[in-house]
This record gives C-alpha cells, structure tokens and sequence, in this order.
C-alpha cells in the first residue's frame, strides 16, 4: 500500500433534488460505490459525460463535501473530519479548474494570486513567499517571471492564466493534483502546450495526477490509467492504451467512436453514433447505460458487476466487446 | 458557379488605442453547394468574418470589401434591404454561446413565434415551428418546456433551428460544439450533415480542424487578422501550405498515432497597429529575411497561400 498516494474505496455521494413545491424529492447517485487507487507518480484519467460523477469524485476526495459512505486514503492516511488529516489533503492535493477566466481572482495581482495558498496555510517568511511565487512562476515557464508577477490576470492570455492556476497549485509543493478539464477551455493549438507542462512537472517532482476530462485524445497524452465513469458508476477501467484501443464497455465505444480525428475522408462519411436515445426507465434499477445501450439484453436488468477482463482491466457489462 | 465570394474585407473596432484590424483583407470564394471552415486561434478574426457577413459587427465596422453573394453585392446594399431581404432569410447565423441567450422565462415555442412574428411570417406557426423542431431531431415535447429543462445539447439544437426557420442558404455556425460533450458533439456534426445534404452551406468557424473535417469542402486558415492559407480540404489536411497551418495541424492531439505533442509557442501580435511583413514571422520556424516585407498571397492548387516559401 505504501506506493499508493491514493486509495479510494467504495465512494458513494446521493444528492436529493427536491422540488420547490413537492415534499418527496428524487435521488441522484452522483458517485455510487466508486474504487480506484492511484501509484505514486502516476497520472488516472477520470472520464465521461457531464454529469457522470467525474467532478464531484473530486470534491469528496478533497472533502469540499462530505461522502455518505466509503473511505479514502491520501499517502497511508484515512482522511476524516478531523483537522488534521483534512489539512493534510488539503496542503498536499491541489486543484485546477476547468476556467482560468472564472478560477482566478481579477482583482488580485498574479504574485497575491500564487502566495494566496502560502499564507492560508502560513508557510514562510514574507520574503519566503515571495522566492517560493517566482520559483512556481519559473517553474511553469512564464517568463519573465519578474514582469508576471505585478501583473493582473486581465493581461494574460487564457494559456498564461492556466499556467497562473497550476503555479498556484505548485506552490505547496503537492504530492497529488486533481485536474478538472484544465484544457478544456484552451484554444487546440495551446492545449498540448499545457498539457506538455504539466508531464514535465510529474516527471520532475514526481507529482501524481487525477486527469478529469470528457475529451479522450487529450487523454491519452497524460494519462497511464483510466477510469470511464456513468451516471456515478465506474463502468471499464485499465491501462489508458489498451482501453482506448480496445474497449470492452459499449459506452468507452460511443466515446469513442464521437471523436472527430483531422482526416479529409472524414467529409463523405456519417458519424458513427454507436448510443441510442435514452429509453424511459429506472437508471438505477440494472445497469445504467441500459437505457442507451445498442447491445442491452435481458440480463441487463440486473446490475452488473465491475470484473476482471484481462491484465489490470476491469469492466462492468453482460456482453463485453471484443 | 460561385455561390459566395468575400474580397479584401475589412473590419476594424476603434478602441482608445487606436483601430483593432480584425478582419484584415480577407479573401475568399466557395461554389454552389460547397461549405467553408475558418480555423485559427482565440482573436484572429473568425468570428468578426462571420458577423461582417452578417453586417451585424457590435461596436465595429466595415471599411472596405466586397461581400458577393448569388451575384449580388450584400454590402452596397442598403441597411433596411439587408434586413429586410437577407439577413436570417438568405444568411443566417448561430453564434458562440447562443445556447445561454435562450430566454429563460419564455418556453420554447414562445421564442420561436417571436421569430416569426418578427419577420412577419404568414403560416400556421405551429406547424412551421414543429417542423423546424422535427428537422434538429427534437420532437414537440420540447414546446412546452423552459430552456432550463434542456440539456446543452438540445438547447444548441433549438438555436440551430431558430437559425434555419426562414430556410437561409448560407448558415454561418460559431463555434457550434464547443463546450458540449462529445456525443453531443458527434450529434451536432450529423445535423450539419444533414443540414448540408439538403442543400444549405455552412461556414463553420472553430479553432478546432478536426470538426472542420467533417464539413467543409473549403478551409480558410486565420491568423492575427489575416487568411493565411485558403483552399481545398484535401489539399489543407493532405498538404499544408503555411508554416502556421502546419503547426496548427500537428498540435491536435490525436486518439491514435505517436504521442508527440507539438505546440506553437509565444503568442500572435497585437492587431493595433501590426507589425510589418508576415505576423507570424516571431513564431514561425522558417522565417527569413524576405519574410519582414508584406506577404502577397500565392496561388495554390486550389487556393492561395500568403507565404514567401511560395514566391
């Protein structure tokens, strides 16, 4: 367990969404019995759908909100309600968020922004602070590091922003950071850029990464593991190579089969939708994916286990692509 | 035949520090039935192109250019024709981010009446709006809904339709499936396909030229203001021209093939008052002494190409 940073067992989060004017609400398993682990220095990609769980597996991990059951692990402690392990995953798990536009203060300048972290957590001296705000500035190549750092975000681009929000990240110095969809917002031609940044510093420090993305081919730069996640449920996971190139669930096959790759041909084809329109049924009751699945069969109705397939995969489904 | 032809369009915002080029003589044309994708990176200009055609550029204007559309200059024309006779009827379009300018207290068929109300359509409103709906693959459930009930893919689907209630020829589409999932994603190109099979032309303006592929017959790659490379999508994929597109194309990460990442450093010049010569000369890795002249554009195959490797 000792090369584990991360261990997550059985995570299970429902929200009830209530009406305005009705008493009884409906459940939403957000996150419902969700395991994985994670080696030191290693990067899992966590993927799917809005609304498949992805984000708020994040949240409970950081225990932004707390989880109905399960347990998580962070470098060989359980994090609980006390104050020390919370602090622990606190200053050692960092976050990035999808939009540097919305992430980061306005008002603050690019050097309050970075320190923010260290004084929350009362690290250093002042003058610390500072050396520690222009190491992390270094360190994610904005240059020159001097000019940045009386700088507001207003003079960044988008690129520049994210690479302000993962300093922010660094300056703690974690061992684990969670990246929710940091890309995402980027332009194509900048995305692999910070993508690149982000490689180099898990190479460096040995900084492990949670990669949550819905956009497969970016994951495929960063990621040694991946977890598909939908509607809560973990439903295939394994290395990222293999499960991309050959997918056992029928749902990492509609991802997939959605991506539009630059080829010309492209132009005299339809897209392959291999999904279809939701049926009217329980979600819950049986697999999930039951009500879009192109390949449901009777037995799909009762829940089906997330099992072995091969080295290191696990899959939830009755049929099982080859 | 052409169908539309865009030459040496200008248009610039004026701001307190002098006018903002963002369309900087751009030249295009496309054949009947053929539909066009303008790529390029945040604020080089694609998404003021598509307003120009429009005529609808907020705070902004037109300087100089011609904007020909079935023979037609749309530009000489005046203001109140324009609106009157084109606009939404023979040229329409979605815009970036349409999805979130649904009006939140009016259901889904309310929105739609307005449209038509508007542009004082004589038919029964009910069955033009359900075959509207009908041809986005909704059905008349959504009528009665209230755009918070959507998902963002349907609500692009409702605002794609609104684009295509007056049946324009030329749908102008920015930026259509950014921010949505990938199967909604893969859900909107096959509508544009369909859309396109029924005869419309789509100009679809992305920074991402993997979607363009699905489309368009014709690329126009932008940079800073400018349209760098133009032509075929065979020959764009196939056998890019400009350094810019080059690198363009070897940045999107792929679900197949060697992992290499590939980027373009450093960071397009600033449209007030440009440098001189090519504006991609700091980031270009070919660049040369002839490059800090002004680039003419040379002809390709099936295009143009403003570089001086071509000479």
């Amino acid at each position: 367990m000792l090369d584990e940073i991360l261990l997550v067992q059985n995570l299970t989060k429902h929200f009830t969404k209530k009406g305005i004017f009705s008493s009884s609400g409906t459940v939403v398993k957000a996150v419902d019995d969700v395991s994985f682990s994670l080696k030191k220095g290693e990067v899992l990609v966590l993927a799917g759908e809005s609304g498949s769980g992805k984000s708020t597996t994040a949240r409970l991990i950081l225990r932004a909100i707390e989880p109905d059951s399960g347990r998580i692990f962070f470098d060989g402690t359980e994090i609980g309600n006390d104050n020390k392990s919370l602090e622990k995953i606190r200053m050692q798990c960092q976050m990035i968020h999808q939009d540097p536009y919305a992430s980061i203060n306005p008002r603050m300048k690019i050097s309050d922004i970075i320190m923010e972290p260290l004084e929350i957590h009362k690290i250093g001296t002042k003058e610390e602070r500072k050396r520690a705000v222009l190491d992390a500035l270094h360190e994610v190549k904005l240059e020159p590091a001097e000019d940045i750092f009386n700088k507001f975000p207003h003079m960044l681009s988008g690129g520049q922003r994210q690479r302000i929000v993962l300093a922010r990240a660094l300056v703690l110095k974690p061992k684990l950071i969670i990246a929710d969809e940091p890309v995402s917002m980027l332009d194509v031609s900048i995305r692999a850029e910070v993508l690149e940044l982000m490689r180099e510093l898990q190479q460096k420090h040995g900084i492990s990464y949670i990669y949550i993305t819905h956009d497969l081919s970016t994951a495929r730069y960063l990621g040694q593991n991946i977890a598909i996640m939908y509607l809560g449920k973990i439903v295939e996971s394994g290395p990222i190579d293999d499960v991309l190139l050959h997918p056992r669930h029928p749902y990492t096959q509609a991802l997939l089969d959605a991506i539009s790759e630059p080829e010309p041909d492209n132009l005299l084809k339809e897209k392959k939708i291999r999904i279809n329109e939701p049926l009217d049924i329980d979600v819950y009751r049986g697999c999930r994916f039951r009500a879009r699945c192109p390949y449901a069969i009777e037995k799909c109705k009762e829940e089906p286990p997330l099992e072995q397939t091969g080295r290191d995969r696990l899959a939830a489904c009755f049929v099982k692509l080859d | 035949m052409t169908f539309i032809s865009v030459e040496n369009l200008k248009t610039g915002y004026e701001t307190e520090k002098g006018t903002v080029q963002a369309v900087d003589d751009v030249s295009f044309s496309l054949e009947n039935g053929e539909s066009i994708g303008i790529a390029g990176e945040s604020a080089c200009g694609k998404s003021t192109l598509g307003l120009s055609i429009m005529r609808i550029v907020p705070d902004g204007s037109i300087s100089s250019g011609d904007i020909i559309l079935d023979g037609k200059s749309i530009l000489k024309m005046s203001k109140s024709e324009f609106a009157k006779n084109v606009r939404w009827k023979d040229i329409s379009m979605v815009f970036q981010g349409a999805m979130n300018s649904l009006d939140p207290v009016f259901t889904v068929e309310e929105q739609f009446v307005e449209v038509l109300k508007q542009h004082r359509y004589d038919g029964d409103y009910k069955q033009k709006i359900s075959e509207i709906v009908n041809s986005v693959g909704l059905t008349q459930d959504v009528f009665k809904k209230y755009p918070h009930e959507l998902s963002g893919g349907m609500k692009q689907r409702i605002v794609i339709a609104m684009a295509l209630l007056l049946k324009p020829k030329f749908v102008i589409a920015d930026e259509p499936t950014t921010a949505l999932d990938v199967l909604v994603q893969a859900q909107i190109i096959n509508l544009l396909k369909k859309m396109k099979k029924e005869g419309m032309s789509i100009m679809l303006i992305t920074h991402d030229l993997a979607i363009i592929s699905e489309i368009a017959e014709k690329i126009g790659i932008m940079y800073a203001g400018k349209m760098i490379e133009f032509g075929s999508a065979s020959e764009i994929y196939k056998n890019p021209k400009h350094p810019y597109t080059q690198a363009l194309l070897k940045s999107i990460p792929k679900l197949r093939g060697d992992k290499v990442t590939n980027y373009i450093k450093g960071t397009p010049p600033s449209l007030i008052q440009p440098p001189q010569g090519c504006r991609f000369y700091d980031r270009c890795p070919q660049a040369m002494e002839k490059c800090k002249k002004d680039v003419p554009k040379f002809k390709t195959d099936s295009g143009y190409v403003s570089c001086w490797l071509y000479e």
